[in-house]
């Protein structure tokens, strides 16, 4: 299983979120993880019940990455999905998932190294932790 | 409204750990506004709980639905079919909710997803607090419409007490003093004699302390005639 690319689902806003994964690839950096980009408006679009989906669905990690805050473009839209990336972890914790695989990120739209950053951070994490599926010391 | 605030999910989850078919019913009603136990938290509980029992290895078929009220029988039994079929009901409604089913279908186990705890309103966006606690004789026309009964840590009836301080509770500095707040609020309303005035010890047996209350209102109820026929119409 380590060596299987992990699957990792990002929900971008599609104002600095996205502007900065594009500048990343159309700059060609590399990186070495198989992510599925979801754009939404804006991260305060995205729910706990997003979130949750992605990893039920198959998902060994997900983020979100939005505008920097106080710099969204939707003023407060990034705080938002801060506080419900942090909602979800505290439900993973409670249902003993790791609450690591899921993560906010923030860029602006210049930040080129910032994707490839993140998609390393949450592969490596990914691999780390391996798919949710039962472990040797559960019941 | 009715407050609530969810159980820890482990909690949930080792009271619906014997069954197989479990049915979560949360209720659109003040569990949703007070976001504990709407559509939206209903989806991610059946969620959480599908991924807590891919960690375990085990199945469990968890459907879940959401009811317009859960503490109105019609309601209820518009999702008779789904409760029958089930082995557990996980109520995400408050409590009222979870006993109407339970009393609908005794037969049923049905256990609480949520803790209800008060009777309050949202103040901010994410914060509800306590205003009544349901005394069954409401004097708050004497106290400036601030209910000390609730209110105040002491449900003093001739406050305040000597602990009160800058306007803080000495029970918790952090609570505002409910009799602080009347005084404020009859001087703004420029009936300050009002804090003079003695009340005497309220008569309980209107509250809970009088046993459980049910209230009749004879005017609305249906006769058996009445009764007979509306069954007979379904
Ligand atoms: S006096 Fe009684 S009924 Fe009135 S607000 Fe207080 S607890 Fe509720
Ligand atoms: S300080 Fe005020 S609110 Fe607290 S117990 Fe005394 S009178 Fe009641």
């Amino acid at each position: 299983m380590a060596d299987a690319k992990p699957k990792i689902v990002g929900f971008c806003c599609e104002k600095h979120g996205t502007e900065s994964v594009d500048l990343a690839i159309r700059s060609g950096e590399q990186y070495d993880a198989s992510v599925r980009l979801v754009t939404v408006p804006c991260t305060g679009r995205v729910d706990g019940l997003h979130i949750l989906k992605a990893l039920e669905d198959g998902a060994d990690a997900v983020f979100v990455l939005g505008c920097l805050e106080k710099n969204c473009y939707y003023d407060t839209g990034s705080i938002e999905g801060r506080k419900r990336v942090e909602y979800v972890r505290t439900m993973l914790s409670e249902v003993g998932i790791e609450p690591e695989r899921v993560e906010m990120f923030n860029a602006s739209s210049t930040m080129v190294w910032k994707f490839p950053e993140i998609a390393s951070t949450m592969s490596q994490t990914a691999r780390r932790l391996g798919p949710i599926e039962p472990r040797g010391d559960t019941k | 409204m009715i407050v609530a605030e969810r159980k820890p999910l482990g909690e949930i989850a080792e009271m619906i750990a014997p069954y197989e078919k479990v049915c979560v019913i949360g209720c659109r009603s003040c569990v949703a506004i007070c976001l504990a136990g709407g559509e939206k938290e209903v989806n991610m509980l059946v969620s959480a709980m599908g991924l807590l029992n891919r960690r375990t290895g085990r199945t469990q078929n968890l459907d879940g639905l959401v009811l317009e009220r859960q503490c109105e029988k019609e309601w209820v039994k518009e999702v008779e079919d789904r409760i029958l079929e089930s082995d557990v009901i996980l109520s995400m409604s408050c409590s009222l909710g979870a006993q109407t089913i339970g009393d609908m279908y005794p037969e049923k186990i049905v256990v609480p997803g949520l803790n209800t705890a008060i009777f309050g309103v949202p103040e901010e966006q994410g914060v509800w607090s306590e205003k009544c606690l349901g005394c069954g004789d409401c004097i708050i026309h004497t106290t400036g419409g601030i209910c000390p009964i609730a209110r105040c840590a002491k449900s003093m009836l001739n406050g305040p007490c000597g602990g009160s301080s800058d306007g803080h509770c000495e029970v918790n500095l952090e609570l505002d003093c409910a009799w602080y707040a009347i005084h404020e609020r009859l001087k703004l309303q420029g009936r300050l004699e009002l804090m003079d005035m003695v009340r005497p010890p309220k008569e309980w047996n209107t509250s809970h302390s009088g046993g459980r209350r049910v209230i009749v209102r004879e005017e609305a109820r249906l006769t058996s005639h009445q009764k007979r026929a509306t069954e007979e119409s379904q």
